[in-house]
Parts: C-alpha cells; structure tokens; sequence
C-alpha cells in the first residue's frame, strides 16, 4: 500500500467513523482487552520462573547435586538430587531411545510412502494420541507389565516405556512436518540418478531435514521429561541411586519435586543442630530449579539448531 | 550399500514373467532389494503405533474386568476408600463429576484468554515481535507440571484466596460460590486457574495458527468498507475461525482432562459427594489425582479398581480427542479459504 492509499484510507475511516464514537470506543476497548489478554498470560510464566529462582537457588550447591537421599532423615540439610538427576537422564533416554526410531520411521512411513486407509488412521490416531493423559499411560504399562512380572513389579524401562507412549506422537508429528518441507526436486534428481528409494530417503531427505528433525526431537524430549504422574505409577520412588533401568525402582526429579513437597515440615527438636524445618520444601524448589533449566535448555538448544542448521531452501 | 540391483528383472531372465513380478509391475510397485524392506520396516512402524493405542484400551479393559465384574461387597471390602457397599460407578461417579467441572471451569477461564493472545500475536503485536511473543506464550507448555503444582500452592492459593473470600460473601447466593470458602485455599476453584494457565498455550496456538489464515481478502474487504479493526476481526477472522476455536477449545479441554499432578499437589480431596461448591474444600477430586494419590499403596482388586477408573478416563479424553480431530480435519477439506 502507498504512502497515498495508507492517508485516503485513514480519512475515510476517520469520516466512516466520526459520527459513531460508539464504534471507535469499541475499537480501542478491544484493543486494550486484547492486549490484557496477552499481559495476564505473562503474569503467571513470570511470577513462576521468578519464585522457582528465588526459592531454588539457595538451596543449589555442589552436595546438592552430587549427594542422594539415602539416610536423609527428617530435618537433615545434607541430602541431595544426585539419584534423581541421574534417573531422569537414564529414564528419559531410554525413552528417546525407543521413541525416536519408532517416531522417525513413521514419518518417513506418512510422508513418502502412506496412501489410503492405513496412512489415514495413523495420521488421525497419532494426533488422537498426543492427548491421552500421561497417568493412563502410566496405567497402561503397569497393567501391561505386571501381568508378566508379577504385581509389585516397578522397573526404570517401564517408565521409558510409559513415556514414550506419550513422546512417540510427538515426534511423529514434528517430524513429519520437517520431512514434508523437504523439495520434491531433490528426490526426483535423486531417482534421476539411479538411487534407490530408500538410500535416497536417508542420504538426501533425512539429510537435508537433519536440523528441522533434531529441533523436533529435542522439543518432544523436553516435554517429556517433566512427566511426573507415569513415573510416580510405573517407577515408583527410592532415595538411593540406581542406575539400572531393569532392576529396581528409581527417582526422577519430577517425582522427587511431589516426594519432597509432599512431606511436609519436618520437627527439630529445640536443640537439634543441623535441621531445618521446611527443608523438604526447600529441596522441592531446588529440584525444580534444576528440572526447569535443563527443560529451558532442551528448548533454547532446539530452536538455535533449528535457526542455525536448516538447510536454505529457495 | 551394495543393494542397487543390476538393471531389470533379475528373478525372470526369460520366458513368461512370473505372477507376482507382472502384478506388481501393474501396481506400479517396481521397489526391489532393500527398498522393500524398507518399506516394510517404516510400514511396520506406523501399525505400531496404531496397535499401540490398541493394546492400551485392551489391557486396561482387560486388568479393569475382574473390579467392572466383581459385586459390590467385594469391591468395597477390597478398596479401603469405597465405604460398606459402595458400587464402582456409585464412586467413580463423582470423581467423572470432579474431574468434568475443574475442566470445563478451567476452559472458561482459559478460552477467552487464548483467544485474545492468539488475536493479539496474529493482528495487534508488532509484527517482528510477534514470533517472539508467541515463543513465550508456548514457554507456559514447557513448564513442567509438578512445578505448576508447587507454585499452585505455595504461591497462587495465598493470592487468589481473598478473591475467593469476597466471592463467597457478596455472591454465595450463587450455586458455584456457595458453601465455607476453603481457608486454605486448596479447593477447585484453585485447581481451575492453575489448569487454565496449563492450556493455555495449546489453545492459543491453534487458534493463533486459524487467525492467521483467514483470507487476506475478507480483511481487506472489511477495512475498505470502513469498518475499524476490532470490527474487521468480528466480521471477517472470527467467523472464518470459528471451528478452529471450537477444537482447539476441545483439545485443551482434552488436556485439562488429564492432567494429574496439579490437581493432586493442590487440591484438599472429597469423594462420593456431588458438589458444585467451588469454593470450599474437600468436595472434589479427579479420576487422574485420585490415581495417582492411591496407586502407591494399591493391591490386589484396590488394583483392579484404580485401573478401571482410569479407563473412564481414557474413553472420556479420547471422546474429547477424536471429536476435536475431527473437525480439525473435516475443516481442512472445507476451509473457506479457497
């Protein structure tokens, strides 16, 4: 539009407009209204990445991070997340590691080889799964799981399996659309020069889309790794370390952060050295510090592959 | 990398091509090698998924069949919440109740809000900015939701609970605010805020993706016939974006359903009572926290119980789901774009 259309617009509109202010007024309240709506989404991001800071980096130390909870009683300040840290890691990759190939493979399977029916259902049922409740997978496993294993049977794999019943969707999702931005031109040269079909899919479609694949990848990992009620079903808790998936129960910082807060104060005797009364709330808000900038990361890290590594698609 | 086959049928040097080569090459499938593993192998991966979803309503169906089938005695003697011959639906009931009201109130508050931002990102913001902007609204969803739990609790229920208080004296005549405004301030209506702050940036992302496809034209046209921008919206994006709105709506509502730890880290939990009381406390729980609050220390039928509620909850969030999709896609075909 010109300078000249842009002014004659403006007149007309102040002329259309001038004789209703009922009408402008309406104009300017939504405006206002609208940008309401945007200031109160803000307030609660804000006030909660603030309290978590606050509250958390006090408790942030060394021992924190390297120390479990085992034999961490009542008040007792020398306690740490060391076992959750690590559960989290492990079970979250386990998750990754079943998701993302299974995930991949389905996008690949939607985008360059799904006609009819079947293509259509696991499009439709893939977005149906991206909103099953995270406690109904939880349930799923177990119910799958015990049935083979015996009633109390709460294993590290269970959880990953939990989690990427609900990572899996995502991936599918994120993926496919990368897949799908990738130029029709460059597998047709690809044929062209007698490349095989599937040689052609992981040479030039799943190279050029690498940065688009990893940024979905990565995204789809931080969601999950704040899943707290799977876990809490399917893994159940313990206070020392374990780094063995498929023997005994572990920790993960989510459950950790709901373990703590649920403890409640703790009593100290009048006389008590080294005890803190609400040290589980403190430890609950320290653990959440950590959960939360390694979630931030994880999306920091996604959206820079994302803008440094994407192919330049003319 | 050896699996580039020599030129043309290999299996059929000569004589009549045999069966299976003539029909796939009338099916256009020349694929050979590998190529047809692959297939196979990413074919194989989609069915997973579709035989996953399967196989979680059938075993839920299946360890939820021996509490659905037992008698009401048992069931009861079994659990330790179900007092003396309580059904599972006369318990499960009201947890359906609970777990419907927090998540329709939080859709309430949440839509309008949702709404608002996506208009906000698609129409107002400055446009360099507005990627940005909505970066930060898709922040709410990194959050995690235990997290959400804790500041629930130790830092929203102090806020909101004079709120809730003056709700109670001036409008208890009210069905929703009537009854003892909880003194902690760990009741639904807590719960609901919390759980709208949660989809919010579900809804506003779908909805935000909806306004800005709405023809460049209808707006134009509006703004030509002098209407100001909050009437351009009304006339020419919200009616474009209606059912994008309404699904969207459905797909937070979906979440809102299932969500667990926020419920269960906030609210002070009731069971067997309907109850529209809002305010007050132990009157409501989810099917998804009371799940998660007795799964620990469930055996035996109390199991068996637990899984069958939490297939209410499957079929209820799938219900949800697959409506939303639905018209989702159905919109697709029929955008009125064209």
């Amino acid at each position: 539009m010109s300078t000249a259309t842009m002014e004659s617009t403006e007149r007309t509109r102040a002329l259309l407009t001038s004789s209703e202010p009922r009408r402008k007024s309406v104009d300017r309240l939504m405006t206002v209204l609208i940008w309401a709506a945007f200031v109160v989404a803000m307030i609660p991001l804000v006030s909660l990445l603030w309290t978590v800071l606050v509250n958390g980096s006090g408790r942030i130390s060394i021992d924190f991070l390297t120390y479990s909870m085992r034999g961490i009683f009542g008040g007792d300040p020398s306690g740490g997340i060391y076992h959750a840290i690590m559960g989290t890691l492990i079970i979250t990759g386990w998750a990754a590691l079943i998701s993302i190939p299974i995930g991949l493979l389905t996008a690949i399977y939607l985008v360059e080889y799904g006609r009819g029916a079947l293509a259509r259902s696991v499009t439709f049922f893939v977005d149906v799964m991206t909103g099953i409740p995270s406690i109904v997978a939880g349930l799923f496993v177990v119910a799958l799981m015990t049935i083979f294993l015996g009633p109390g049977a709460r294993f590290g794999i269970m959880g990953a399996i939990a989690l990427s019943v609900l990572m899996i969707p995502v991936v599918v999702r994120s993926c496919e659309e990368m897949l799908k931005l990738v130029p029709n031109e460059l597998r047709e040269a690809s044929y062209a020069l007698g490349v095989p079909k599937w040689l052609t899919i992981v040479r030039v479609v799943l190279r050029t889309s690498v940065a688009g694949l990893t940024t979905g990848i990565l995204l789809a990992v931080a969601r999950v790794i704040g899943e707290t009620a799977p876990l809490l079903v399917a893994v159940g808790i313990t206070d020392s370390i374990n780094l063995n998936a498929f023997e005994g129960r572990m920790t993960t910082l989510p459950v950790f952060i709901y373990r703590q807060y649920s403890q409640g104060p703790a009593t100290c005797r009048e006389d008590q050295l080294n005890c803190i009364v609400d040290i589980s709330n403190q430890n609950a808000w320290g653990a959440a510090l950590v959960l939360i900038v390694v979630v931030m990361l994880l999306n920091i890290a996604g959206r820079l592959v994302n803008r440094w590594f994407a192919p330049k698609l003319r | 990398m050896t699996t580039t086959d020599s030129p043309q049928p290999t299996a059929t040097p000569k004589g009549p091509v045999s069966r299976a080569t003539a029909r796939r090459r009338r099916s256009g499938d020349t694929e050979r090698g590998f190529s047809r593993v692959f297939r196979w192998i990413a074919t194989g991966a989609g069915s997973l998924i579709l035989a996953t979803l399967a196989a979680v309503a059938l075993f839920l169906l299946l360890r939820a069949w021996p509490a659905i089938t037992a008698s009401d005695e048992e069931i009861s003697s079994a659990v330790g919440r179900y007092p003396e011959g309580t059904s599972l639906l006369e318990f499960i009931g009201p947890l359906i109740f609970g777990t419907l009201l927090a998540a329709v109130l939080a859709l309430a508050l949440a839509t309008p809000v949702a709404m608002g931002i996506g208009l906000f990102i698609s129409h107002y913001a400055p446009r360099r900015l507005a990627q940005v902007l909505g970066y930060l609204v898709d922040l709410l969803a990194a959050i995690p939701s235990v997290v959400y739990g804790l500041w629930g609790f130790l830092v929203l229920a102090p806020v909101v609970k004079p709120i809730w208080f003056w709700l109670g004296d001036n409008l208890g005549w009210f069905p929703l605010f009537a009854g003892d405004v909880s003194a902690t301030g760990k009741s639904l209506a807590t719960v609901s805020v919390v759980l709208a702050v949660m989809i919010l940036p579900i809804i506003t992302a779908v909805s935000r993706e909806v306004f800005l496809q709405t023809p460049k034209l209808h707006e134009e046209a509006a703004l030509a016939l002098g209407a100001t921008r909050w009437e351009m919206i009304r006339t020419a994006v919200l009616p474009f974006g209606r059912s994008g709105v309404i699904s969207a709506a459905m797909l937070g509502l979906g979440r809102a359903l299932g969500e667990t730890m926020a419920v269960l880290m906030i609210i002070s939990p009731g069971f067997l009572i309907y109850s529209l009381q809002i305010l007050a406390g132990a009157q409501h729980q989810t099917i998804a926290a009371y799940i998660a609050l007795d799964f620990a220390e469930a055996t035996g039928l109390a199991v068996n119980a637990l899984i069958a509620t939490g297939l209410a909850l499957f079929l209820i969030t799938m219900a949800v789901n697959m409506i939303a999709r639905a018209i989702v896609a159905r919109r697709k075909e029929f955008s009125g774009a064209n």
